[in-house]
């Protein structure tokens, strides 16, 4: 009984393993990287638009953050039935990994600005008063005092968005992204064949712990 | 140095207008070491913030080195902080940042050529004593340690002004005096202006040439430090210098005593035996002392002493008040510290 489980799950992996490891990995990658330029543009923007000390520019700030918040307020699952004109028009298919990291990137980015401008705002106002006391430019405050008290908070909510990223490509591979995540649906729910789901799971926490073992680290390494 | 001509500062919030400071004209002379000193709330911080614009008057006029300020922004407003330094209550170094990273921030500002700012934060750390500690980071330094680095920082680039915001206040007894002690080390090797703010008097005492005093944003009192202690005149003035008894009166003294009075010797009547003449002159009056002290203000003796008086004589009470006044300030010593 059990080696069959066993049989039958090796054999599955051994076709679909590395097709889904790639899939997952062209998702995750693609969004990630987009998420992380993006997203801080994003977040910077809104921290900068809304504080006084920089470039207050409530119009700005409020449209922004207007299209983060409607963005957010849309389920992830339909994001991506609703992007679907958008990511046929930028990438030429409706299907396929790359297809699916276009409203992976978008939840993502949204996602990563909020906590990037959450971070920023916890930096004390005093110390950039201290910075503006000493006729420093703007950039150089943003580079040397902005960026250096919120990197901490700014490597965990990359963190947190890389591990949440996992679980939304997971419900992108249910469309078309294919990916670990669908793996486990197709073989491990439809098929019943506990061993991919029990391998998938592992996997997926394996990657998480891993993740959030690393961002722990890093953001360790940057507060003092 | 630095004039303030009629500058008032008012917060709205919620349709409510706040006057922080009241129409304020003062003058620091070049290399005074001037100290503003009010109770909380009093405006002085908010004062000295307009000259560096971190805080714009609402109305009124600072001038810096004979110049308008008011109104500067951008390249201009820059190059006026890059002459002013600043420390603050909480230091407001950059945590994640070494001291000497804190320290080179300031010389970045400036744009100092890249390959004279190691030596220049070196001779920096030097100067406020923390040279060994160029590599640590904020964290593991103690109060005044970090406030010397934010020192270090401040004077980075040479300023001809140094705004303290309470630079003290959130220090012990030991790292307040370890602060002071650099700051009066940095006024006697280099002509700078130093404009102070502080509601210790005990900081006032050690540190100040010349002091204005500030209640609810208006200005109330200016006067040399020592005229300030011995013959203070505003209410203010005389509460704050009431509170440096705190701690030396028990409470428990002050709750039953209803006459107490603080005189101040003046300086050539500091020997004199005014307290035995009073007992032999007015048999009608009792006086006790409570409290006294002796202390150099700017190299000046300062005595007071705490007395009690008690008796029924209202003509001979009023005597002794009269007879005292003439010998020495006398200021009514009440419910301060019953208030604190």
């Amino acid at each position: 009984m059990f080696n069959e489980i066993l049989d039958s799950t090796l054999t599955i992996l051994k076709n679909e393993l590395w097709k889904a490891i790639y899939e997952t990995a062209i998702m995750l990658g693609i969004s990630f990287v987009l998420s992380l330029i993006f997203g801080s543009v994003l977040g910077f923007l809104l921290y900068l638009t809304s504080n006084k000390a920089f470039f207050q520019k409530p119009v700005l700030n409020k449209a922004v953050a207007g299209v983060i918040n409607f963005i957010r307020s849309i389920p992830f699952i339909i994001l991506v039935v609703f992007t679907l004109p958008l990511t046929f028009y930028i990438v030429g298919t409706k299907i396929g990994p790359v297809a699916a990291s276009v409203p992976l990137s978008i939840t993502a980015t949204v996602f990563l600005a909020r906590l990037i401008e959450i971070s920023l705002k916890e930096v004390d106002p005093g110390v950039i008063e201290a910075a503006l006391s000493t006729g420093a430019r703007n950039s150089l405050i943003i580079r040397k005092v902005l960026l250096v008290e919120a990197a901490p908070g700014i490597v965990r909510g990359i963190t947190v968005t890389f591990i949440s990223l996992i679980g939304f490509s997971a419900m992108a591979g249910m469309v078309g992204g294919g990916g670990i995540g669908n793996l486990a649906v197709q073989y491990g729910y439809y098929r019943y064949e506990t061993g991919i789901m029990i391998f998938t799971i592992i996997v997926l926490v394996l990657i998480v712990q891993t993740a959030q073992y690393i961002g722990d680290l890093v953001a360790k390494k940057l507060s003092h | 140095m630095i004039r303030f001509e009629d500058v008032s500062v008012k917060f709205t919030r919620d349709d409510k207008t706040f006057t922080a400071v009241d129409k304020v004209t003062l003058e620091v002379k070049k290399g005074e070491f001037f100290g503003i000193v009010g109770s909380s709330g009093a405006g002085k911080s908010t004062l000295v913030r307009t000259v560096n614009l971190l805080q714009r008057p609402s109305s009124g006029k600072v001038f810096v080195n004979g110049e308008d300020i008011t109104s500067l922004d951008g390249a201009a407003l820059s190059n006026l902080r890059l002459k002013i330094g600043m420390i603050f209550q909480h230091f407001n170094l950059v945590k994640n940042a070494t001291v000497y990273d804190n320290v080179a921030f300031a010389l970045k500002a400036s744009s100092t050529p890249k390959n004279e700012i190691p030596l220049r934060v070196l001779e920096l750390l030097k100067i406020v004593g923390l040279s060994d500690k160029a590599k640590l980071y904020p964290s593991s330094l103690s109060g005044g340690q970090k406030q010397r680095v934010a020192i270090a920082r401040a004077l980075a680039n040479n300023p001809e002004i140094l705004l303290c915001d309470e630079a003290t206040s959130a220090l012990d007894p030991d790292n307040t005096k370890e602060v002071v002690q650099t700051l009066k080390n940095i006024k006697n090797s280099y002509p700078i202006t130093i404009l102070f703010i502080t509601h210790q008097m005990e900081v006032a005492k050690s540190l100040f040439d010349k002091i204005a005093v500030m209640d609810h944003g208006k200005l109330v009192e200016v006067g040399s430090s020592y005229d300030i202690f011995a013959r203070p005149t505003s209410n203010a003035a005389k509460n704050l210098i009431n509170k440096s008894f705190d701690g030396v009166v028990p409470q428990e003294v002050l709750d039953h005593e209803h006459s107490l009075y603080l005189i101040t010797f003046k300086e050539e009547n500091a020997y004199e035996a005014v307290i035995s003449e009073v007992s032999r002159r007015f048999t009608n009056i009792d006086l006790s002392i409570i409290a006294g002290n002796i202390e150099y203000i700017q190299q000046k003796p300062l005595g007071r002493l705490l007395i009690s008086l008690r008796g029924n004589d209202k003509a001979q009470f009023d005597s002794v008040l009269t007879f005292l006044k003439e010998k020495a300030y006398v200021h009514e010593f009440k419910g301060v510290v019953a208030n604190v």
